[in-house]
């Protein structure tokens, strides 16, 4: 007995060795630049052409954040587009899994549908803005193909000039196409998540609500929906943490500038903004307000949704 | 005789129904998949077409230039053929290392009973949710004093400390690797480290394939940090920074037959190799995630 | 009560005030006294330095040459008049080549929003430390921040390089003084000058001012308010007067009186280029400018197309040259001709004319870096490229440019065989050697690169209509302060 439980322990000791590399990697390349970030952003640190100018500064870095680098407006832009993305993207995903897993429907071609809509969450989202930019740019293919549809149909007169429809100049159509490539992007994605989750309910359970008499929609409302939600959880949780990060669209689409006046411009645009210009004080305080933002939702999340534990056993 | 005619009445209205609803779904799903493919169409028109033909207006045929135009994108200023390397090993290797030791991690918590375990456990999935870019700004600090600028090593090594990942790995662990067979393992006198890279990592693979091309895709199609880090040498840039200076247009390169075969070049390729594996990352991502 | 009331107030009110106290941060060591609102400083930052004529000439002769010669610069102008016009240069791929047994390595940085000046700060910040083959031994640098590095110890004197000052008495006075420190030594040479013209579709000038000819052209936009009554006309006809509504934005900036920062880092803004915002918006709204896009965007050089409807464009004659690009007869780098690129520079479609104001766009600097291994090869360059007559007429002849070389430019400007094939046939040498020795640089600041792109930029939201112009004004403010920390509003 007293042998065994000694073998006990000293299997247990390979636990504290088998964390070392996560441990080691967490403390230097995370802990340390949180601690020195937080430091950061109470100093004046920037570049004044080939001068560095540091000295302490208190919290003046915070209440310029909120003064002249506008923190609210950003996370208003960032979590605006993110809804206009993420609305669309759950609710096709819902509705292609459900079509999918429907076996009365028996789609054919499923692979093949499959295989495209994941296909663009495999696209770089550099690559995928860049296109997006040339494609929409006022004399790009979309206005061309715009002028030749309204040519097709007689609303331009012949010798009528077309007005090409700026695509970065209105708020509307920029956000809307931040938001479509967000969704286009990860809408396969999640569809594949869902459908996994719809596959592994137990049929009988459909079958038993069919002898009861509940139609198709009923079914998706009562059972299929409240046996996803773990599932919907830790999609909307990861949606909304890859959204707070938005960067890479917004940023090459409107090359870094937020246009129109600003409405797309993103919290880590303006982050970017702060570090390419080496200007680390403001930039730390702005870090450090985003790790507040961060915690903040991803409670809201926690708790609107249900308990942890109930998420932890998804 | 009655109640038989309204069974037969309800089945065919639910026949129409299941019809109806067939067309619609087929329907919508074809309009979604023209909208996701249609701008790599346009693309591939594009890169074919000479800057003069493609600033004369748009046709859905393609013209004779595609070679002209790669050639003028890979032996142009910016070295994208060495960018697309740079991308594939910083990629794969961040895949590799981000599985292994996540998976280790997560052996670490689901296997050993220890006094921190809960507590550790705990403060991973709490700090699950500190975007990278929180600590960037310190993250380069410490880049730059220990001399790694426009290195590899702090875009790949970091992810050895993957929260996401290990969570994942750690649910799928739960349900397929029972403690009897570590107990078996231990009995027939196997060290710990080997029962690990022998026993424990089979049993992953499927969860780690499905984190793995996800680590892929997320250190593939990664911009913000290697932007920061990556800023001198332009042989030592990753894809998308290539990719993304492109938008820098200056008078020295507006032909736009080259921008399409630089996109194109840093897109089809991708296209064709997970077209030849969709059968199984698809297939891999739905059962991965079933237990996820 | 009352009383706790009013000690909260009170409290209140003094934490307002220290707030709106912090809000507009003084720099340390600033006036208290100078009222904020009306103090633009006339003068620039400091008095115009004189070049010291009489700089002792460094003997480097004796020194041996690193076997490695790293360039910094932000594009392939350079590099192209490298390859094609330095004596013994070979290319070896886009980014390499060869001058002797020195193995010349190009590193090439896109110019906009910095990317070039902060690749290279953090490169010279380390020169000290560096390998001798890892240092940079020559960089170019630009109009709009070339300030930023003239005055430190970063640029080498052209003396300490061997370079006699009486060598360079050809160049035009002021691609001197802009390189001038401000103890009198000189710190880089420039090949070109960059005096701007208006460069004008001879098609539609033909159309719709029935002719083509530059002097007929002037006439049409001698002054802005004929430039105006020419774009209406324009406008009637069918066609846009410029692409973009940041075309004209050159021809004010370089006009202004008070430059973009003041002596106590304060971002300003010359009357001139509020009256290019007032402008711009009036034609932009009445249709006479195509679109709102930035320059060199696609969208901006459509009008090179022959339906693409823009009469004219502003630049020098580099942007003649490589903007326009696809000049008739050109050929690629095989020697084959170049297939027809839709634009009307391909059948020489474009003509050139003074313009409504003079002005001056760019101009690129080679400075030797302190610390380079490679003195007699960078001083070899700069003779070579800023002084030779020969190559620097062979530079005219081919590539379309304007050389800083007064008595050649003077003697070509009557010679036909050096007309511009761009142009049609036309020579514009004598317009530029004109403007040339108009151009005064003495409002430039370290900051320009950023407040001229910020500024565009920000006013493109007023153009559209998305932003008033006191919005649009704080967003420059906001942008051009996160850009440059150490400026304040």
């Amino acid at each position: 007995m007293k042998k065994k439980n000694r073998s006990v322990v000293s299997y247990n000791k390979w636990g504290y060795i088998f964390l070392i590399p996560f441990t080691v990697t967490f403390i230097i390349f995370q802990l340390i630049p949180l601690v020195s970030t937080v430091v950061n952003s109470f100093y004046i640190n920037y570049r004044d052409g080939l001068e560095t100018v540091v000295k302490f500064n208190g919290v003046q870095n915070y209440v310029k954040i909120f003064t002249e680098d506008h923190v609210l407006r950003n996370f208003g832009n960032t979590m605006i587009m993110w809804i206009m993305g993420f609305i669309p993207q759950i609710v096709i995903s819902l509705l292609f899994a459900a079509w999918f897993s429907d076996p009365s429907l028996r789609l054919k071609g499923q692979r093949f549908f499959k295989t495209v809509i994941y296909l663009p969450n495999l696209i770089m989202a550099a690559a995928f803005s860049m296109l997006f930019f040339t494609l929409f740019a006022q004399e790009g293919p979309v206005n061309n193909i715009m002028e030749s549809i309204q040519r097709l149909f007689g609303v331009l007169k012949e010798g009528e000039a077309y007005t090409p429809y700026d695509f970065m100049a209105h708020t509307g159509s920029v956000r809307g196409l931040v938001a479509l490539m967000n969704c286009l992007m990860w809408f396969g994605n999640t569809t594949i998540l869902l459908l996994a989750g719809m596959m592994g309910i137990d049929t009988s359970l459909f079958e038993a609500a069919e002898v009861d008499g509940a139609t198709s929609n009923q079914i998706f409302w009562r059972i299929t929906l409240p046996i996803l939600r773990p599932i919907l959880i830790y999609v909307m949780i990861t949606s909304l943490i890859g959204g707070l990060q938005m960067f890479d669209v917004p940023q090459i689409l409107t090359n870094g500038s937020g246009q129109p006046n600003n409405t797309s411009m993103t919290l880590i645009m303006q982050l970017k903004a702060h570090l390419y210009s080496k200007n680390y004080g403001v930039g730390g305080a702005l870090s450090v307000i985003l790790f507040f933002i961060t915690g903040i939702l991803s409670l809201i999340v926690f708790k609107f949704n249900g308990r942890t534990d109930e998420y932890g056993k998804a | 005789m009655a109640k038989n005619i309204q069974v037969n009445i309800v089945e065919e209205k639910t026949k129409g129904g299941v019809k109806s609803r067939r067309l619609v779904a087929y329907i919508v799903l074809g309009i979604t998949c023209f909208f996701c493919l249609i701008w790599f169409y346009v693309l591939l028109i594009n890169a074919t077409r000479y800057h003069g033909e493609i600033k004369s207006g748009f046709s859905a045929l393609p013209s004779s230039y595609l070679f002209y135009n790669l050639k003028n994108a890979l032996t142009g200023t910016k070295p994208i053929l060495q960018g697309m390397i740079n991308s594939v090993i910083i990629s794969t290797c961040t895949a590799v290392l981000c599985v292994y030791f996540s998976a280790m991690t997560a052996y670490a918590i689901h296997a050993y009973n220890f006094r921190l375990k809960k507590l550790i456990f705990t403060f991973i999935l709490a700090i699950m949710m500190i975007p990278t870019q929180v600590t960037a700004l310190g993250f380069l600090q410490l880049v730059d004093n220990m001399k790694l600028n426009d290195s590899f090593i702090p875009l790949i090594v970091p992810s050895i400390a993957s929260p996401i990942v290990f969570f994942y790995i750690k649910q799928y662990m739960e349900s397929s690797l029972p403690h009897e067979l570590l107990e078996a393992a231990r009995i027939d006198g196997a060290g710990e480290i080997r029962i690990y890279n022998t026993i424990v990592l089979p049993l992953m693979v499927p969860a780690m394939a499905v984190q793995a091309i996800f680590s892929f895709v997320s250190s593939w199609n990664n911009y913000f940090i290697p932007a920061l880090v990556l800023t001198k040498d332009d042989k030592k840039k990753t894809l998308p920074i290539l990719i993304a200076e492109l938008r820098n247009t200056d008078y020295a390169n507006n032909d736009l037959g080259k921008v399409y075969a630089t996109i194109a070049f840093s897109i089809f390729p991708v296209i064709v190799i997970y077209l030849i594996l969709s059968k199984y990352i698809v297939g891999g991502l739905a059962a991965g995630s079933v237990k996820g | 009560m009352k009383k706790r009331l009013l000690a909260l107030s009170m409290a209140m009110i003094m934490a307002v005030g220290s707030l709106a106290g912090c809000g507009d941060d003084k720099p340390a060591g600033g006036d208290p006294t100078q009222a904020p609102a009306d103090n633009k400083t006339e003068a620039t930052p400091t008095e115009k330095p004189v070049l010291n004529e009489d700089v002792e000439v460094v003997d480097i002769s004796e020194e041996e040459e690193g076997k490695v010669l790293n360039i910094y610069c932000w594009n392939e102008e350079f590099k192209s008049r490298l390859e094609d016009h330095y004596p013994g240069y070979s290319k070896t791929d886009a980014t390499h080549g060869k001058i002797g047994d020195i193995e010349v390595v190009w590193n090439i940085t896109a110019n906009q929003d910095n990317a070039y000046q902060n690749n290279l700060d953090e490169t010279l910040l380390k020169q000290a430390d560096a390998a001798a083959d890892d240092k940079i031994d020559l960089f170019l640098v630009e109009a709009d921040y070339a300030l930023k590095y003239v005055d430190t110890e970063y640029t080498m004197p052209v003396t300490d390089l061997g370079i006699d000052l009486k060598e360079l008495s050809t160049q035009y006075k002021y691609t001197q003084d802009v390189m001038t420190s401000s103890d009198g030594t000189l710190k880089g040479v420039s090949w070109q000058g960059c005096p701007g013209v208006l460069i004008y579709s001879r098609a539609i000038a033909k159309e719709v001012l029935g002719s083509d000819d530059p002097a007929d052209v002037q006439a049409a936009v001698k002054d802005w308010d004929t430039y105006k009554a020419t774009a209406a006309d324009m406008k009637k006809a069918g066609y846009f007067m410029t692409a973009t509504t940041n075309d004209t934005f050159r021809t004010f900036s370089n006009n202004v009186s008070i430059p973009w920062v003041n002596a106590d880092k304060k971002v300003q803004i010359d009357d001139n280029i509020k009256k290019w915002v007032d402008d711009t918006k009036e034609m932009f709204d009445a249709g006479e400018i195509k679109s709102s896009a930035d320059l060199w965007s696609a969208d901006w050089n459509s009008g090179f197309q022959r339906d693409g409807k823009v009469f004219c464009y502003f630049g020098p004659a580099w942007m003649i040259n490589f903007s326009m690009g696809n000049a008739p007869g050109s050929v690629d780098e095989d020697g084959n001709p170049k297939p027809d690129d839709g634009t009307i520079t391909f059948e020489g479609g474009w003509g050139a004319t003074e313009g409504p104001q003079g002005f001056f766009w760019g101009g690129t600097w080679i400075c030797a870096a302190t610390g380079t291994d490679n003195k007699a090869t960078v001083a070899d360059i700069m003779r070579k490229l800023t002084v030779d007559k020969d190559i620097m007429l062979d530079i005219v002849a081919k590539d379309s440019d304007f050389v800083n070389n007064q008595p050649a430019m003077e003697e070509a400007a009557t010679n036909d065989a050096y007309a511009f094939p761009v142009l049609g046939g036309q020579n514009p040498l004598a317009m530029f050697a004109n403007g040339a020795k108009n151009i005064a640089l003495d409002k430039i600041t370290a900051y320009d690169q950023g407040c001229n792109e910020e500024f565009q930029k920000a006013m493109k939201d007023y153009f559209d209509g998305n932003a008033d112009y006191e919005t649009a004004l704080e967003n420059f403010y906001a942008k051009i302060t996160a850009k440059y920390p150490a400026l304040s509003k």
